[in-house]
């Protein structure tokens, strides 16, 4: 343990955790090592990849770049958090029909992502789509298939609020 | 990857967070959204002994209009400029730009001024702000100096920032309703970092007619006057007013600023 260890109060997933956390350490590692939650994936560690993209405050934010002590007095939710959540139970059932994802290493940040973009851009078009997610990279599916789960989901929710 | 034991201290206060950056027993520096340092310090390309984090500076997340000028605190997200809750004296280049900055995940955090203060060459606000004429508000151990955007970029990742100082705010002036403006990245991805930039604006009321190149790997290259938009920006003419930048000395490269300063300014013409 870091000589600088620093005491943080915060909310993980909806259970308040205090901590002593040496500051260098990023809330990604925080979260798998300390609170075990290996949900989120650790990818490129410097901002580029997406896998570890999890909310803070309910907007997603990078986790391998932002540091846990930066999070005193936060709320994070991982994507274990979005067990019940009902948007988030739309997309993986969208995601598993379209082929969204083969090994699943990116799918935590992607659902992430992709649940902030159905939120914010009900109205996205396909380009839209593909724009707002190119923040998360996935080497298995080419895209497509993550692309029209999110399809399936905005175009079922528009259905249903019309 | 883990970045150095480094220490961390988050003051409530500008004043306190000034204290902690005059110290000299250890090596100190300024924080906000770490979406710029987090990498270097991963990376371990900056091992500071101490970080001090001035987002919880409640007036650095301010916005407010002061007459003809908006001011924009330090520690105001890309993703807040994005979504628009101030009075947009820009006709729209603070919302557009600022969507267009890496990624949501990336806006939700990263601030303007971590971004100037960044001061990579390909950074939006770096070369925006430089063709609206901006001011840099910087507070230090000496009070409060301003400074225009054409002297605060000294080059790439090096400002006018003195040891011991931050950004404190950014003055951006108002357009008048006759304004136009133009923005092209040439990016290999959406999201990534710029290879060049072309931010333009004209704005007759103000007699203002200037193009900024940008991402030269070196300052912005600021050329006032109608002599672009007059000869349809050529690579000879562009070449001449780089003269002395490190993009004038490649050919490719200097196609790719053309390009980018040319399509700018085509959604002015247009």
């Amino acid at each position: 343990m870091s000589a600088h260890a620093k005491t943080i109060s915060l909310t993980v997933n909806g259970t308040r955790v205090e901590a002593s956390v040496p500051p260098r350490q990023h809330l990604g590692d925080f979260l798998r090592e300390r609170e075990l939650l290996t949900g989120t994936h650790l990818g490129c560690e410097h901002g580029v990849c997406g896998a570890c993209t999890i909310l803070i405050d309910g907007e997603p934010a990078r986790s391998c770049i932002t540091y846990a002590v930066a999070c005193d007095g936060r709320s994070v939710t991982t994507v274990e958090g979005l067990d019940d959540d009902p948007l988030a139970a739309e997309l993986r059932e969208a995601f598993s029909a379209e082929h969204g994802l083969q090994c699943g290493f990116c799918t935590p940040g992607m659902l992430v992502a992709a649940r902030d973009v159905v939120l914010r851009r009900p109205d996205a078009d396909n380009p839209a789509i593909r724009t707002a997610m190119s923040g998360n990279l996935c080497r298995c599916t080419g895209y497509v298939g993550i692309v029209n789960a999110i399809r399936r989901v905005i175009d079922a929710r528009n259905t249903n609020a019309g | 990857m883990k970045a150095v034991d480094f220490d961390y201290a988050q003051p409530a206060t500008l004043d306190a967070a000034l204290e902690l950056l005059a110290r000299e027993d250890v090596m100190v520096r300024p924080v906000a959204g770490s979406q710029s340092l987090g990498p270097m310090l991963n990376l371990r390309l900056a091992q500071p002994e101490l970080l001090v984090d001035i987002t919880r500076i409640a007036e650095l997340r301010t916005i407010r209009q002061e007459g003809d000028r908006l001011v924009i605190g330090a520690c105001v997200t890309h993703a807040r400029l994005e979504d628009g809750d101030y009075p947009d004296v820009t006709r729209g280049v603070l919302p557009s730009v600022a969507a267009v900055i890496a990624y949501r995940a990336v806006r939700n955090r990263g601030t303007i001024g971590g971004s100037l203060a960044h001061a990579d060459p390909a950074a939006d606000w770096v070369n925006v702000l430089t063709a609206l004429g901006a001011d840099v508000v910087i507070a230090g151990p000496g009070g409060r100096r301003s400074v225009p955007m054409t002297d605060f970029i000294l080059g790439v990742f090096e400002t006018a920032l003195q040891p011991g100082e931050i950004v404190a705010e950014i003055q951006v002036p108002a357009l008048s309703d006759r304004a136009r403006w133009g923005y092209y990245k040439v990016c290999r991805k959406t999201g990534e970092f710029s290879h060049a930039t072309g931010a333009v604006l004209v704005d007759p009321a103000r007699g203002v007619q200037r193009c900024v190149a940008g991402a030269t790997s070196g300052k912005p290259v600021v050329i006032d006057g109608p002599a672009l938009f007059a000869d349809g920006c050529t690579e000879a003419a562009l070449a001449a007013h780089l003269d002395g930048s490190p993009a004038a000395d490649d050919p490719i490269a200097l196609r790719t600023h053309t390009v980018a300063l040319k399509r700018a300014i085509a959604q002015v013409m247009s």
